[in-house]
C-alpha cells in the first residue's frame, strides 16, 4: 500500500511538469491557433542555457535567472516574432510543420555545439526522502509538485483575476470584438508567448535533474504535453492541469502493474478514446465550426 | 495546375527526367543504386501522403506506420515462401482496410485532431512491432527478405531491383494523374477547399474522406512492401513517428497538393542529405533550417515556388500582348 | 538542356562515388561504421575516437610492415537500414577492413554483406547470437554476452548468495540479448526472477520501474541498460530507497554513468570486460593517453576501438604481409599477448567464433569511483 501511494505520488508529480508543459501549449493554441510541434524542445533547451552560464563560472541562481530571460526572449518573443507572425497568414497546418522543422534544428543545434551526451544538472530540490505514515516521499517529487502547480495556480489567477488576463481571455476568445473594445490584442498575444518562454524555463529547471540535460528530451515530453491538452481540453487552461496530472498517474500506475512492454501504449489508447467519445476533452468545451 | 503539366516544356522536362533515371544509373555503384532506389519507394509513400494531405486536406501522422505494415506484410510473407506480388497485394489491402477504420475518427474531428489520432496509431504500431515478437520477430526484426524474381529475371542485383522500383513508382504515377484528373479527384480538391459547401452540393464528404485516407494509406503499404526486400532486414526502429514526420515534410517540401510535389519531396529528403553529407553534424541544423525557410517563403512548397514564377512569367506576357493588342485597337 | 542533363547526371554520379579511396599499395584502409549520430552517438564517437588514437600510434611507429593506416569514419546513425548501405558503400572502395559498427541491430545487417565479400569486419556489438550465425569473417572486441553473464550469475548466487532477483533490461538488441541469456543462467541456478522490467532505449523515467521493484523486494536487482538510462535508474532506485545490491556490466558502472547519477552510483557491482579503472598498468596507461588527446575519459567502446585496429596489426604482423583474404583465418585461434603487442592491453585468445577469451573484473563503485575487487581469469589459458 505504501508502495501505491509513493507510485501515486511519483506520477502527480510527472504529471504536473506534463502539466506545466501542457498549459503553455494549449495558451498558444488559444491565443494565436498555433500548434506549437517544437513545445518539447522548447522545455529541453533552457537547461543547457543554465548549464552554459554555469559553465562560463556563474553560480546556479544566477544560471536561473540567465535561463528564464535567454528563454523568454529567445522562445518566447524570438519565436514569435521569426517564425509565427510570417506563417500565421498562410493557415494553422504550415506554421504547425514549422515548428515540426524547428524542433529538429534546436535538438541538433543543442547536439552540435553543446553535447551528443547527458550531462548532470543541478537540483533545486535537496536530496533525500520525507518518510510519513510508513511512506516514503522522495522529497524532490514534493518539491517539483508543489512549484508545479503554484506556478499554474498564478497563472489562473493572473488569468482570471487581474484586468491583464481578463484582456488576454477576451483576445483569445473573440480577438475582433476584442479590438471594438479596446483590447490590444496584438500585445496580448505577444504576452502569451512570453508566458509560455517562462512556463517551459521552469520545467525544464524541475525536469533536468531527473531526466539529465540531453538534446533528445524534448522528444517524450512534447508528446506528454500534446496528449494531456487535448485529453484535457484543448480550448481550457484547467483542462491542461487536469490532463497532465491525469496522464502523468495512468502513465506511472500502468508502468507499474500493467505490461511495461506496452507502457507507452496506455497514453495513446487514452488519446484516442477521449478524441473518439469526447473530442473537446474532459474538460474542455466544444468548439463550433465557423462556416 | 493541368495547364503546367500540359505545356510542351515540362513534357519534354519529365522526358529528360525519365532518361535519367532510367540511363544514368547504370554509372552508378551499388550504394548509389540503392539510395536511388530509396528515393522511389519513398516518392511512393509520399505520393500516398500527398494525396490524403495535398488534394483531400487531412493531415496524417501515420504514413510511416502504413509503411511499416507493409514491410513486415511483404517480410513475413516472402520469407515463408509467398511471392512478393501475393505480398503486395495483402499490403495494399491491409493497410486500405486499416485507413478505412483510422479515418473513421476524421469525420468527427478535423484537421488538427486527426493528426493526433495518427500520431496515437503511430505509436501503437511501433510498439506492437516491437512487442510481438512471434508475428514480427520483435526487437530483432524479420531478416534475409529475399529479392522477387520478376518474369524470370532475378532482382538480386541493386539495378535489376532499381528498375523495379522505378517501374512500380510510374505505375503509380501514372495511376495517380488518372485518379486526380478523374471526378473522384476534383471531389477530393472539393474536400479541401471547402468541406461544407461540398456538403451542401452533394458530395458525400464522408466517403470522400475515408477514401483518400485510405488510398494513401494504401500507398503507404505498397511502399513499406518495396522497402523490405531493398534492405533485407525489417526491423521497428525505422517504422517511427519521425519516418512519418519525414513524409510529411517531403509534401510539404516538393508542394503539397501538386502532382510533382512528392518526386521533388523526396529527392530533397533521401539524396540532398547524402550530398550533404560532407557537412556532417551541420546538415540536419542546415536542412531545418531549409524547410522552415521554404515554408515562410512558400508555403506551397518548391514547385509552389515554380508555379508562381510560370504563372507571373505567364500573366505578364499576357498583360503585355493586351497591351500592345490595346494599342493596335487605337489606332483608328 | 539535354547537354545539362547529361553533364549533370555525370556529375552526380561522380559525387555519388566520390569518397572512394583509391587502394594504392601501403596503405591500409579501414573503414569504421560508427554510430555517430542518434541514439548510439556516445558508442560510435567513443570507438571512433579508440580507433583514431591506435592508427595514430601505429603511423608514427611506421604503420604495419611498413603500410600507414588510413580510416574513414562513417556515420551510421545508429540506424540498421543506413549501416546497410553504408556498408554496401564501403564494399564499393575494397578497403582492407571493416571496422564496427558498435550496434548489435547494425552489426546483424553489415556482417553477412562483409562476410559475402570476404572481408573481415571486428565490431563492438554485444549479441550472443552475432557469433552464433555462423560468419567466419566477424570478431568481438568484448565478451559476448554467453561469456559474460554466466560470469555474473556464479557470482551473484555464490558471493551474494541470492535466491531472488529483479530484472531491469532495455527492450533492444543488446539488452533483449542480456535478458535472455541472464535468465537461462538464473534458471539454471535456480534463482527466482520476481520482476521482469523491460523499458525503452533512451527511457527519461524510471520512477515506475524503481517502484515496481521496490515492491517486488528481491535479493539482487541485475541491471541492464545503456549509460544514460542506467543512470537514471539508479537515481530512482535510491530515491525509492531500495536496499537490494544492484548488478550490472560494464554499462551499469562506467565512468559516465558514475559522473551522471553522482551518490546514487554508489555501491553498485558490476562485471567489467574492458574498463580504465582496472588494476592494468596498460589500461591505465591507454587512459592517460586517451585523456591527453581527448579531454575524456573513455568508455568501454574507447577502448574496443583502439583494440579492433592493434587485433589487425598482430593479424598482419603474423602473416608477414598485407593480405585481407586471409586476415579472418589467421585472427581465428590467435593469441595475442601483451608483452609482445602493448597495444591490445591485455592477453587474449581469439576462438573459431570470433569470441573472445580474455581476463575480466568484477567492480563496484566506492566514493564516485569504479574500483576492481575480483579479478576473473580467463576461462582458458
Amino acid at each position: 500500500m505504501a508502495n501505491f501511494i509513493a507510485i501515486v505520488i511519483a506520477g502527480l508529480a510527472t504529471g504536473a511538469l506534463y502539466a506545466l508543459v501542457a498549459v503553455g501549449f494549449t495558451l498558444l493554441w488559444q491565443t494565436s491557433q498555433t500548434i506549437n510541434f517544437a513545445q518539447g524542445e522548447f522545455v529541453m533547451l533552457p537547461a543547457f542555457f543554465m548549464l552554459a552560464a554555469m559553465n562560463a563560472g556563474l553560480p546556479f541562481w544566477a544560471a536561473i535567472v540567465i535561463g528564464f530571460v535567454l528563454s523568454t526572449a529567445i522562445l518566447g518573443f524570438a519565436f514569435k516574432l521569426l517564425l509565427v507572425d510570417p506563417m500565421l497568414p498562410h493557415g494553422v497546418l504550415p506554421l504547425a510543420i514549422a515548428t515540426m522543422a524547428l524542433s529538429t534544428f534546436l535538438k541538433e543545434l543543442v547536439k552540435t555545439f553543446y553535447s551528443a551526451e547527458a550531462s548532470p544538472f543541478p537540483s533545486i530540490a535537496p536530496e533525500g526522502d520525507l518518510h510519513i505514515f510508513g511512506v516514503s516521499i522522495a522529497l524532490q517529487n514534493i518539491v517539483v509538485l508543489v512549484v508545479a502547480i503554484a506556478a499554474v495556480a498564478a497563472l489562473q489567477f493572473l488569468l482570471s483575476r487581474t484586468r491583464l488576463g481578463r484582456q488576454m481571455q477576451a483576445a483569445a476568445q473573440n480577438p475582433t470584438v476584442a479590438r471594438i473594445l479596446g483590447v490590444p490584442v496584438e500585445r496580448m498575444i505577444l504576452y502569451s508567448f512570453l508566458i509560455n518562454g517562462a512556463l517551459v524555463a521552469l520545467a525544464s529547471l524541475l525536469i533536468s535533474p531527473i531526466y539529465l540535460a540531453k538534446f533528445t528530451n524534448g522528444e517524450t515530453l512534447g508528446l506528454a504535453a500534446f496528449i494531456a491538452a487535448i485529453v484535457g481540453g484543448f480550448n481550457q487552461i484547467r483542462g491542461a492541469i487536469a490532463g497532465g496530472l491525469l496522464l502523468g498517474v495512468v502513465d506511472n500506475l500502468s508502468a507499474a502493474y500493467v505490461s511495461t512492454q506496452y507502457r507507452g501504449a496506455i497514453p495513446m489508447v487514452l488519446l484516442i478514446v477521449v478524441i473518439l467519445f469526447r473530442p473537446s476533452g474532459l474538460l474542455g468545451r466544444p468548439e463550433e465550426r465557423s462556416v | 495546375m493541368s495547364h503546367f503539366l500540359g505545356s510542351r516544356a515540362s513534357w519534354l522536362a519529365g522526358l529528360l527526367l525519365l532518361a535519367f533515371l532510367l540511363l544514368a544509373p547504370l554509372e552508378f555503384h551499388r550504394y548509389g543504386l540503392y539510395i536511388l532506389s530509396q528515393w522511389a519507394v519513398m516518392t511512393i509513400a509520399a505520393i500516398g501522403l500527398n494525396l490524403t494531405l495535398g488534394y483531400a486536406g487531412q493531415v496524417s501522422l501515420a504514413q510511416g506506420a502504413f509503411v511499416g505494415v507493409g514491410a513486415y506484410s511483404a517480410a513475413i510473407l516472402t520469407t515463408q515462401g509467398w511471392p512478393l506480388g501475393l505480398a503486395i497485394l495483402v499490403a495494399i489491402a491491409l493497410c486500405f482496410a486499416i485507413g478505412w477504420i483510422l479515418g473513421y475518427p476524421a469525420l468527427r474531428v478535423q484537421h488538427h485532431y486527426l493528426a493526433f489520432v495518427t500520431l496515437a496509431f503511430s505509436t501503437l504500431a511501433f510498439l506492437v512491432f516491437r512487442n510481438e515478437a512471434w508475428l514480427t520477430g520483435g526487437t530483432d526484426g524479420i531478416d534475409g527478405v529475399p529479392r522477387p524474381v520478376i518474369l524470370g529475371i532475378s532482382t538480386k542485383p541493386h539495378l535489376a531491383y532499381y528498375y523495379f522500383c522505378l517501374l512500380v513508382l510510374a505505375l503509380v504515377g501514372l495511376a495517380m494523374l488518372w485518379l486526380v484528373r478523374s471526378p473522384w479527384g476534383r471531389a477530393f480538391v472539393a474536400l479541401r477547399e471547402n468541406p461544407l459547401r461540398a456538403l451542401s452540393l452533394g458530395v458525400d464528404t464522408r466517403r470522400y474522406t475515408l477514401m483518400a485516407f485510405a488510398i494513401g494509406a494504401s500507398l503507404g503499404g505498397l511502399a513499406g512492401a518495396l522497402y523490405a526486400p531493398l534492405v533485407g532486414l525489417v526491423e521497428p526502429p525505422v517504422f517511427t513517428l519521425a519516418l512519418s514526420l519525414s513524409l510529411l515534410m517531403m509534401v510539404i517540401v516538393g508542394g503539397s497538393g501538386y502532382f510533382l510535389g512528392p518526386f521533388l519531396g523526396a529527392m530533397v529528403a533521401v539524396l540532398l542529405p547524402e550530398w550533404l553529407r560532407f557537412l556532417e553534424s551541420y546538415y540536419l541544423i542546415l536542412y531545418s533550417l531549409l524547410v522552415m525557410g521554404l515554408l515562410i517563403y512558400s508555403p506551397t512548397g518548391l514547385i509552389g515556388i515554380l508555379d508562381r514564377f510560370l504563372t507571373h512569367r505567364r500573366t505578364r506576357a499576357a498583360s503585355a500582348a493586351r497591351a500592345s493588342l490595346g494599342a493596335s485597337i487605337e489606332r483608328p | 538542356m539535354r547537354k545539362a542533363f547529361t553533364s549533370s547526371s555525370f556529375a552526380l554520379a561522380a559525387l555519388l562515388t566520390a569518397g572512394a579511396p583509391a587502394r594504392a599499395d601501403g596503405t591500409i584502409n579501414l573503414i569504421d561504421l560508427a554510430e555517430l549520430s542518434g541514439s548510439g552517438a556516445t558508442v560510435g564517437t567513443n570507438f571512433k575516437n579508440g580507433v583514431d588514437l591506435a592508427a595514430e600510434e601505429i603511423n608514427a611507429k611506421g604503420g604495419i610492415l611498413g603500410a600507414k593506416i588510413v580510416v574513414t569514419h562513417v556515420d551510421t546513425q545508429s540506424s540498421a537500414g543506413v549501416a546497410k548501405g553504408q556498408a554496401e558503400k564501403a564494399l564499393d572502395s575494397a578497403p582492407y577492413a571493416l571496422l564496427g559498427p558498435g550496434y548489435s541491430g547494425s552489426v546483424k545487417v553489415v556482417a553477412p554483406l562483409a562476410a559475402e565479400a570476404g572481408l573481415t569486419e571486428i565490431m563492438g556489438g554485444e549479441a550472443a547470437d552475432l557469433t552464433r550465425a555462423g560468419n567466419a569473417f566477424l570478431f568481438r572486441t568484448s565478451f559476448g554476452q554467453q561469456s559474460s553473464m554466466p560470469k555474473i550469475a556464479k557470482y551473484i548466487a555464490e558471493t551474494l548468495k541470492a535466491k531472488t532477483a529483479a530484472v531491469v533490461y532495455v527492450n533492444n538488441d543488446f539488452g533483449k540479448g542480456g535478458h535472455d541469456a541472464i535468465l537461462k543462467e538464473f534458471a539454471a541456478r535456480g534463482i527466482k526472477v520476481l520482476v521482469d522490467d523491460s523499458t525503452e532505449a533512451g527511457q527519461a523515467d524510471f520512477a515506475a520501474d524503481a517502484l515496481k521493484v521496490k515492491t517486488a523486494n528481491p535479493d539482487v536487482v541485475f541491471i541492464y541498460l545503456n549509460e544514460e538510462e542506467s543512470a537514471r535508474i539508479l537515481k530512482e532506485l535510491r530515491k525509492a530507497d531500495v536496499k537490494a545490491p544492484l548488478v550490472g556490466e560494464t554499462t551499469l558502472i562506467g565512468q559516465k554513468v558514475i559522473e551522471l547519477a553522482g551518490d546514487a552510483a554508489n555501491g553498485a557491482l558490476g562485471h567489467v570486460g574492458l574498463t580504465t579503472d582496472a588494476p592494468v598498468p596498460a589500461l591505465k596507461a591507454y587512459r592517460d593517453k586517451f585523456v591527453a588527446k581527448y579531454n575524456y575519459v573513455p568508455d568501454h567502446n574507447g577502448i574496443k576501438g583502439y583494440l579492433a585496429v592493434y587485433m589487425i596489426k598482430a593479424a598482419t604482423e603474423k602473416m608477414g604481409k598485407l593480405d585481407p583474404k586471409n586476415l579472418a583465418a589467421t585472427l581465428h585461434g590467435l593469441t595475442i599477448t601483451a608483452d609482445k603487442e602493448p597495444g591490445i592491453l591485455m592477453d587474449v585468445t581469439i576462438d573459431g567464433n570470433g569470441d573472445l577469451d580474455r581476463e575480466s573484473f568484477l567492480g563496484e563503485v566506492v566514493n564516485g569511483k569504479q574500483v576492481i575487487k575480483e579479478v576473473l581469469p580467463k576461462l582458458k589459458n
